[in-house]
Formats: C-alpha cells, sequence, structure tokens
C-alpha cells in the first residue's frame, strides 16, 4: 500500500496521462454518444443564466446537462488529486524556462502556479486584470469563436480526422506562441513586473 | 432509426450530441465520474499548471506534446476501432460523431484563445481543476471566461464566419 501510494504520488508521466485523456473520447461515446469538449459547458452556463433572448444561448441547456456534470467532476477530480495524492515534492520546471521567467519577474516556482500572479491580493490590480480578466475573456470568447478548445479540437476532433479542427489547433498554438514571445513581455512590465 | 432522428441540428450547438432519453436523473452521474477521473488526471500530471504551458509554448519541455500527442493518438484508434468494429454505446445504439464544418472562427478564435491560453495556463478543462485544486482566485478567471462566451454569443451574427 505504502508502495502504491508512494507512485501514485508522484507526477505521472506524459505516456501515463495522454492515453487517459485520450480514452474519454471511446469512453463518452460509448456510455452515452457524447463528443468530448468542455469549452460547451460555458455556453451552457450562459443559457442557464444570462440568456439574455440571445438566440446563440436559447436551446435546452438542460439535455447539455451531462456536460455541466463533466466539468463539475472535473472540478472534484481536481480537488481529490490536490487532497489526497499530491506530490510531495516542488514541481519540477525546464531549467531554462524558469530563467526566462525569472528575469520576467516571476520570483516563486514552488507551486503548480506561480504566487507571484496567482492570488487573491492580485485581484483589483493591474496584474489581476490581465491575468485573471483579460485572460479568462480570450479564452471564452476565443473557444467559442473557434467552436471549440483543446478537448473538443485538438483531441476530439484531430481524431475524428477533421481538418477544420487541425486548422483551429495550429491557430491556437500561433496565439500561444506570439503571447508567450512577443506580447507577454512588455505586457508584464506594463502592469509591474 | 428513432434515435437517429432525434439528433440535433450541427448549428444549433457546437458539440451537438445526439440526446437520448436515458440520460436523466442518475443516468448523469456516469459522467460526473469520467470528469473526476479526468480531473486527477489533469492534476497528477500537472497539466494544470501554468509552467507546463510556458514550457509548452517555449519549445522547452516534450512533455505537454507528449501529452497531446498521445492523446490524439488513444482517441485515433479508439475511433477507428468503435468505426472498423461496429461499436455502439451501452444502450445499443450507432455512434455518431458530428462533422466540423469549418469557420473562419476557427482561425480567429483560435488565434484569440491561443493568447489567452499563453496567459492563463488554461485551457477551459485544467480551469476547473485549478480551482478544484484550490486555487480559488480562478474562479475569477473562469466568471471572465462565462462573460467572453456570452460576448461573442451577444455578437456571434456581426462577426466574420
Amino acid at each position: 500500500m505504502n508502495q502504491f501510494m508512494e507512485w501514485i504520488t508522484q507526477p505521472w508521466p506524459w505516456y501515463v496521462a495522454g492515453p487517459m485523456i485520450g480514452l474519454t473520447v471511446p469512453a463518452l461515446l460509448i456510455v452515452g454518444n457524447k463528443s468530448f469538449g468542455i469549452s460547451s459547458s460555458l455556453r451552457h452556463v450562459c443559457a442557464a443564466c444570462i440568456p439574455a433572448g440571445i438566440p446563440f444561448f436559447t436551446y435546452n441547456w438542460k439535455k447539455e446537462m451531462w456536460n455541466l456534470l463533466f466539468v463539475l467532476g472535473i472540478l472534484i477530480g481536481g480537488f481529490i488529486a490536490t487532497s489526497f495524492l499530491a506530490n510531495p515534492n516542488e514541481i519540477v520546471i525546464a531549467e531554462q524556462t524558469q530563467a526566462e521567467l525569472s528575469a520576467i519577474g516571476i520570483t516563486d516556482f514552488s507551486g503548480l502556479l506561480p504566487a507571484d500572479i496567482f492570488n487573491w491580493e492580485n485581484l483589483f490590480t493591474a496584474k489581476g486584470l490581465l491575468f485573471f480578466v483579460v485572460g479568462g475573456f480570450l479564452v471564452g470568447f476565443g473557444t467559442r469563436y473557434a467552436g471549440g478548445c483543446t478537448s473538443g479540437h485538438a483531441i476530439m476532433g484531430i481524431s475524428s480526422l477533421q481538418w477544420p479542427s487541425l486548422v483551429a489547433t495550429i491557430f491556437f498554438m500561433i496565439g500561444g506562441f506570439l503571447m508567450t514571445h512577443v506580447i507577454m513581455e512588455p505586457l508584464m512590465k506594463l502592469v509591474g513586473f | 432509426m428513432k434515435v437517429l432522428e432525434k439528433k440535433i441540428k450541427a448549428d444549433v450547438c457546437d458539440a451537438p450530441n445526439s440526446r437520448i432519453d436515458h440520460d436523466k436523473g442518475h443516468e448523469l452521474i456516469k459522467y460526473l465520474i469520467i470528469g473526476v477521473v479526468f480531473g486527477i488526471v489533469f492534476v497528477k500530471a500537472e497539466i494544470i499548471s501554468w509552467f507546463r504551458i510556458q514550457e509548452m509554448f517555449r519549445l522547452q519541455s516534450f512533455f505537454m506534446y507528449g501529452v497531446i500527442g498521445s492523446a490524439i493518438v488513444t482517441g485515433l484508434i479508439s475511433i477507428q476501432l468503435i468505426k472498423r468494429l461496429g461499436i455502439k454505446t451501452i444502450h445499443g445504439e450507432a455512434i455518431n460523431i458530428p462533422t466540423k464544418e469549418f469557420k473562419k472562427g476557427q482561425i480567429i478564435g483560435g488565434f484569440i484563445f491561443g493568447l489567452g491560453w499563453a496567459l492563463t495556463g488554461a485551457c477551459p478543462g485544467p480551469l476547473f481543476a485549478q480551482i478544484g485544486s484550490g486555487f480559488t482566485v480562478i474562479f475569477i478567471t473562469f466568471l471572465s471566461a462565462i462573460a467572453g462566451t456570452w460576448v461573442y454569443g451577444k455578437f456571434s451574427d456581426k462577426l466574420p464566419n
């Protein structure tokens, strides 16, 4: 049992995590003919809470309840993994990434998320505005405009051989590269890093 | 055949699914369970980490490419098996995978999401797992993502598509 716990609390390698994520695709298809996709849940929340008569949100969201339960499950899974199966050691980050992030003002490399950015004290500051408000907005707006996110397009779409999903995934990456290499540093300076 | 006729039109929802009547009440628990397993993997493989996403976009670690790549390969093999062996759902229905049609949104929206992905270090799935992991401030990111989705819905007919 101890050995098992030791093994399970280690960070899982990509060749365990990737196939497990991939298996979600047939699991959802087989248990209920559902297409793997997560960003749709944001749309269902809009439809359920703030439809405001907008045609895009006027549909029977109750029939998409499975998707809301699926994401609730992800939240609970996050809680279980962190509470009972947490890695006792600090996260290992590539040296060069650490060096580059230090150079733009990140000082905390102990947690899964840098405490310099992700804490409540930053909420009403320029840092919070950039990383929580602007960042979240881009994720919500972009995924819906694209009709899916990493799960719906990159994983479900590409694995069912749909080229529009490959196009979407390529543009996810282009956006991410541009933000990381060009826009992020000046933005971080601007918000006080 | 009746089940097939119940398929909704693709333009009604981005993730159209055959809506099946037996997906009610306790039947929905199975999706919660799949979600829980998924959430555990997200945290245990540290996919929810902002640093992992930075490593990926800085091309300094193979990890995320390995995760996404092997997830796609697993999904691809699974779907091929389902198709070739004619595997049905546990309720005996034919499995239906909706086709995604090409829109300009996949380019423009995809690019916008990419910008946000690098900033927040999270796509929508990890957002939920981050909140569950105790990074409660991510709830604000989540609310803002809801707002972004809403604004898209409000102006969707005015945007190029």
